[in-house]
């Protein structure tokens, strides 16, 4: 059985599809069978992320309608062998989603995957909460600002109510937070709300710290997932993120911010 | 001027202070679910007024709205530090 993880934040524009692609990737690049899904029908972007926007055919409300089975729907990632992305309709609205047609879906997935992705729309419109509705974990986004923090505290009191294991009873979701585009030079000069606030306003589990950084930009231009920019210090916090997912204990890193030299402090730089 | 921002930096105090406070009081509002908008800031203004007087914490007054028959209780509580 396939573990299903949902990607959410309320907010938009804090990196849910960002964290998608990268968290799938890394996975893959772990060896195990992954499909990401993108559950923004009408808005679709995972497809630009992941790089594969000009292969699609077929998508996740053709599925669901029966106009054409998951295996035409689903496009194999070039870069991995493990990796499958299914796309989001973009001339539906949300309405094309049910219940039911989202779990067979994904029922039908997690015969063949190891793990589900699901890249949740803004929002808690019908597509955010069937994106979290079959969860078995869930990765809050959030950004160190105001509207974000708020946004995600609402989701968390959602995924405990709203979800398949809280109607039925179940153990809950397991809930993560992830802190996005994270500043600690802002955070020392007090402008940014540091991770500690952060953590202590929604008590979740920290899962990883991605630090601001233009990487993600050229990534996402290039429709490359940024934890494959080893070199860049958002790649390799997705990198770490993705190992404490799947069990490791990796200290947090990014956080201070980086000594300049005396020189360098002087004349800038 | 990298030599003055060097100076200048020091002493900002920042904002963030300010979004932490606003912040633990507008989720635990958004926690109950509800009671008339005013409360939060009612909150805040009487968390002000004992800080005159007492150190307290952010979470020493919590302020809550009963509906009882038709009658509305307004329930404040005040933790002071020992």
């Amino acid at each position: 059985m396939a573990r299903i993880i949902v990607v959410t934040s309320g907010k938009g524009g804090v990196g849910k599809t960002t964290t998608s692609a990268a968290f799938a990737m890394g996975l893959a690049e772990r060896g195990f069978k992954t499909v990401v899904i993108d559950f923004d029908v009408g808005l679709r972007n995972l497809d630009l992320i992941m790089g594969c926007e000009r292969r699609v055919v077929y998508d996740f409300v053709n599925v669901i309608q029966g106009e054409a089975n998951v295996g035409q729907a689903l496009i194999k990632d070039k870069r991995n062998p493990n990796l499958f992305i299914l796309p989001a309709s973009q001339t539906r609205d949300k309405d094309a989603l049910s219940i039911e047609g989202v779990g067979k879906v994904l029922e039908d997935l997690g015969r063949e995957f190891e793990f589900i992705v699901c890249d949740s729309p803004a929002g808690i419109e019908k597509g955010a909460t069937l994106a979290m509705y079959y969860a078995d974990d869930a990765i809050v986004v959030t950004n160190p600002e105001v509207s974000s923090v708020r946004d995600s505290d609402r989701m968390i009191g959602i995924l405990s109510s709203k979800s398949r294991r809280a109607e039925q009873n179940l153990e809950g979701i397991r809930e993560f937070l992830l802190v996005t585009r994270y500043s600690p030079e802002r955070v020392q000069r007090g402008e940014m709300l540091a991770l500690e606030d952060v953590q202590e306003i929604l008590s979740l589990e920290l899962i990883g710290v991605i630090p601001e950084s233009t990487s993600v930009l050229n990534a996402s231009n290039s429709g490359v997932p940024v934890i494959m920019d080893r070199e860049s210090s958002a790649g390799q916090a997705y990198s770490d993120m993705v190992s404490r997912y799947l069990g490791e204990d990796l200290p947090h890193r990014f956080l201070k911010v980086e000594k300049k030299g005396l020189l360098g402090r002087l004349f800038g730089g | 001027m990298a030599l003055l921002d060097y100076f200048r930096q020091r002493k900002t105090s920042g904002s963030a202070a300010i979004a932490k406070e606003r912040l633990q009081i507008l989720v635990a509002h958004d926690r109950r679910g509800g009671g008339p908008s005013y409360l939060p800031q009612l909150q805040h203004d009487i968390l002000k007024v004992i800080r005159k007087y007492v150190a307290v914490d952010n979470d020493a007054v919590s302020v809550h709205v009963e509906q009882n028959g038709g009658q509305e209780i307004l329930e404040l509580n005040i933790v002071l530090p020992d």
